[in-house]
């Protein structure tokens, strides 16, 4: 595995390498000294151009419980806001002696561009890419539902999952859609049709307009953030209206399977995807997703970082 | 490439049977013990000789797992390996009689890397070490406490030793 700005990069059973090995970064929290010195003297630059909490945060404390340096770069306030490209940008990371990158852009496309560019020898790993994908959430996520829901087995066969919300903007839901059919899980898409991208039938898997009518058949459901800063366009009436007819509420829960699980990538809207009750309640993951995302991304900088010498 | 038998299986059980009774006067009785295999090879080792251990004492004696996957030198120059699960047994390290087992001894690295996954789980009163084969080569100053078999060997050549729980037959082969 050269860089991870894909899911596309990723075999199968490299795949289910990183959920194996997130299982023993997990163990790292249980011992009495909560360090590896695994990643000792290297350099993994966070290079974040759009805001984010939880992922920066996962990906700094993932790279400190390795012993790796950590640089943590936010476009705001740097030379990006004086018109510095991103050429420039790397390439300055690239003589301080980054040895992995991890970048958030909000061009689609743009960790692809850095990692196929000649432009710098460091491992890259796409944190999220316009509206294109977010690969370490995705495996977060199977991670969590692979200990939750199956976890006598390696990929996620005889699952499934709904993915519910804006996927036309969604970077996660696309990511998510190709890694729950590499490890054999069935996948199914729930929005409005505003909200669902042209070409949805080459995806590979279901979609519906309904979310009632496909809750019962549901093992997990991973509700998507309605993204304000992307609602540039009508895509639907009123919050309120999406809020009634795709919103995740005690009374939609009860009609699931009673083991099934909720997840939500973060941040919350309250109150419009997600209701206070179903995000608190004993059947939703989300907080444990954030933990799962720790272990994760150790287990993704430990794949990348090793045998770069060889 | 020839390949020759260095131990049969009934050497490997005397092997055992003997460094489990060297544990045992070595450390005056079986209080505060604990056996950790390394993976994999010393794994089935570890629980062989913690069984034999507990049947001539007559008492359980305490085994586990040491995984040091993430402790090696070597990250750089090799490709990741996924982890194995390591099993301490009541999360205790602290204050026991840690012996480490391993089936082949060659540069020491392995055992170095052990150390150090050991250090950051507690701290142990003693740490030995046990070997099915120790085959010289140390690039650290490390040495075995107890020995099954001193295969005196070439850099070139190659040991593969065998176990029943993971390979169906136990056997060590010399290839050379």
């Amino acid at each position: 595995m050269k860089h991870l700005y894909s899911i596309n990069n990723l075999s199968k059973s490299e795949a289910i390498s990183i959920l194996d090995t997130a299982k023993s970064m997990a163990e790292v929290g249980g011992k009495a000294v909560k360090k590896l010195p695994t990643l000792l003297g290297r350099t993994v630059v966070n290079l974040f151009f759009e805001d984010s909490t939880r992922t920066r945060i996962s990906f700094e404390a993932a790279a400190k419980r390795l012993s790796a340096d950590v640089i943590t770069f936010s476009a705001k306030g740097s030379s990006v806001s004086k018109g510095e490209n991103l050429k420039d940008t790397a390439q300055t990371l690239e003589a301080i002696g980054a040895d992995a990158v991890v970048i958030r852009h909000w061009a689609s496309g743009a960790a692809e561009t850095l990692a196929q560019s000649n432009w710098i020898n460091a491992k890259v790993i796409n944190a999220g890419d316009g509206t294109h994908e977010h690969p370490t959430q995705a495996l977060l996520d199977a991670f969590t539902l692979r200990e939750s829901l199956a976890p006598n087995q390696k990929d996620l066969s005889g699952l499934k999952i709904g993915i519910v919300g804006d996927i036309l903007h969604s970077r996660v839901a696309r990511s998510n859609v190709l890694l729950l059919n590499l490890l054999n899980a069935q996948c199914v898409l729930i929005a409005p049709p505003t909200l669902l991208p042209i070409g949805i039938e080459n995806w590979n898997c279901q979609y519906s307009y309904d979310l009632d009518s496909q809750l019962a058949e549901l093992d997990a459901v991973m509700m998507l953030r309605v993204q304000q800063e992307r609602m540039n366009a009508a895509f639907f009436p009123s919050t309120r209206e999406y809020s009634r007819d795709f919103g995740l509420n005690s009374t939609r829960l009860s009609q699931m399977k009673p083991q099934s699980l909720v997840l939500h990538p973060g941040p919350m809207n309250r109150g419009m995807e997600i209701t206070a009750e179903v995000a608190d309640s004993n059947q939703s993951v989300i907080r444990s997703q954030v933990t799962n995302g720790v272990s994760v991304r150790m287990s993704v900088l430990y794949h990348l970082l090793s045998g770069d010498a060889a | 490439m020839k390949t020759h038998l260095a131990l049969e299986s009934p050497d490997i059980s005397r092997a055992i049977v003997r460094i489990a009774h060297e544990i045992l006067e070595n450390n005056k009785g079986s209080e505060n013990l604990l056996i950790l295999g390394i993976p994999s090879g010393g794994v089935p080792l570890a629980n062989r000789i913690a069984k034999k251990i507990s049947e001539i004492e007559n008492r359980d004696v305490k085994c586990g797992v040491l995984d040091i996957t993430l402790y090696r030198d070597d990250v750089r120059l090799r490709p990741a390996r996924t982890p194995q699960e390591t099993q301490i047994p009541n999360n205790k390290v602290d204050a026991m009689i840690v012996v480490l087992v391993d089936d082949v001894l060659f540069s020491g690295r392995t055992i170095r890397a052990a150390l150090d996954a050991l250090t950051a789980l507690g701290r142990p009163k003693k740490v030995q070490l046990a070997v099915l084969i120790d085959r010289g080569h140390r690039e650290l100053p490390i040495r075995p406490d107890y020995v099954g078999k001193n295969l005196p060997t070439s850099q070139e050549q190659s040991i593969n030793v065998k176990l029943s729980e993971i390979d169906g037959i136990d056997e060590v082969e010399v290839t050379s």
